[in-house]
């Protein structure tokens, strides 16, 4: 880029004595890394969003943080639960995982514990569902691609909580599946209902589907020029990396090739 | 300015980070849990079988200890009633652990296994190892 595109959510850095946004309009590196560490740890960018409303004829706009709070409660659930899983996928649980595992079910309800993230995610997804089913504005900008891995995630989640909670499955023979698969000698045990056979086909589905769809966001979110550029355009000079040597011809050397033919036609000429 | 070396990088961790499972395992061997109902009283049994058929007990025995708690200890219901009419003293240490005198060779194999912590033990007396009381 010959210059930098960054969004600016602050005061610039200019002269020493006017304070800057350190992070919201960093022009280090450092700031920046603090800025994508917001942006992907606390979503800082959606913790702005507003909500603009007619009220008695007048046009209020106010901050709205429910969509914040229900996208980083899922996030945070879904990384939690991915984690948790390992259990099924190493040999011996390494003891990091069963700390979050009993932090998840401190609460030591029922038996097998209630995971808190279960409870929780379902609640969220739930609403950032609904949010799109109905919200008139959401519904009307929403597409299949939208809805699609919303529903997808709740079904791996229904059937995950089914397993657990109600259907129960023989999670030894599942284990012997997974490592089965991880130490590249893959058996199928006997006794495994369909429920387990489901729950797995739709995180299939759901890994195939993830490279070619907006859940991609994942990768792009470290990858958006807005976010990840120092605001230095004043600082120093941004050349394009992929300029190439443009072939340009001067207007003196195009009037010598055609002063005569020029002259004839009635043009102009600088020089005679 | 290219910036290609970050994202190389960036794609290194992800792959080291996906492929865990897989790397955390090598040098490691697969043990199998075999969960050992060689004990005295079950080998005095004839027909070796548990309060309910084996499958069903593999997935619904927490199930039934969690509804057996309840039965004892808030109704006060002391006989359990089989699928197949048999009748059962609800109780852990006198009818579970009279059979699976074995913990450590019986339970913990699985419960190790898929990393489950059973809280029962918490207030329940744990049985010595050797199974002797
Ligand atoms: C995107 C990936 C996945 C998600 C979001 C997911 C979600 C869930 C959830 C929410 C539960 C409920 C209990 C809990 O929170 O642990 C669950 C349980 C379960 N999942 Fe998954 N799952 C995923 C992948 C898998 C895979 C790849 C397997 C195995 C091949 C698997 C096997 C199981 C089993 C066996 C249970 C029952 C656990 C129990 O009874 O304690 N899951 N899953």
């Amino acid at each position: 880029m010959p210059f930098r595109i960054p969004t600016t959510a602050g005061q610039q850095f200019s002269l020493p004595w006017i304070k800057y946004s350190k992070i919201d309009n960093p022009s280090t590196g450092w700031g920046v890394a603090l800025r994508m560490f917001f942006e992907i740890a606390f979503f800082r960018s959606l913790f702005r969003n507003t909500k603009a409303d007619i009220l008695n004829g007048r046009l209020y706009v106010g901050s709205n943080k429910w969509l914040w709070i229900g996208a980083l409660a899922f996030h945070y659930c879904f990384l939690i639960i991915l984690v948790r899983h390992l259990r099924f996928f190493v040999g011996e649980t390494p003891w990091c995982i069963s700390l979050i595992d009993s932090i998840d079910s401190f609460w030591q309800i029922g038996l097998p514990m209630l995971y808190m993230t279960d409870i929780i995610i379902a609640a969220a997804l739930l609403y950032l569902l609904g949010r799109r089913i109905f919200n008139p504005q959401v519904k009307y900008i929403s597409l299949p691609s939208d809805y699609f891995p919303l529903f997808l995630i709740l079904g791996i989640v229904a059937t995950g909580i089914l397993m657990r909670y109600f259907a129960k499955v023989d999670i030894t023979s599942i284990k012997e599946l997974t490592l089965g698969l991880v130490y590249l000698n893959p058996i199928v045990p006997k006794g495994l209902g369909s429920l387990f056979y489901i729950h797995l086909f739709l995180v299939s589905v759901l890994f195939a589907y993830f490279p070619f769809s907006k859940l991609m966001h994942m990768g792009g979110v470290f990858l958006s020029p807005t976010r990840n550029l120092a605001n230095n355009n004043r600082m120093k000079r941004h050349v394009n990396p992929w300029d190439y040597p443009v072939k340009h011809r001067h207007y003196e050397e195009y009037e010598n090739e055609f002063r005569e033919k020029m002259k004839k036609a009635g043009i102009p000429v600088e020089k005679e | 300015m290219y910036d290609g070396w970050k994202i190389i990088l960036g794609l290194i961790v992800f792959v080291i980070i996906v492929t865990l499972p897989f790397t955390m395992s090598i040098g490691k061997p697969y043990v199998q849990p075999k969960p050992s109902i060689d004990t005295p009283e079950i080998q005095k049994m004839e027909k070796k079988q548990c309060i309910e058929p084996k499958q069903y007990m593999r997935e619904m025995h927490i199930k039934i200890l969690y509804s057996w708690k309840d039965y004892a200890t808030r109704e006060g219901k002391r006989v359990y009633v089989a699928s197949d009419g048999k009748q059962y003293d609800v109780s852990l240490q006198n009818t579970c652990m009279k059979c699976h005198s074995n913990k450590e060779k019986f339970c913990d194999e699985c419960h190790n296994y898929v990393n489950v912590k059973p809280y029962c033990w918490d207030c329940h007396i744990e049985p010595k190892v050797g199974g002797v009381k």
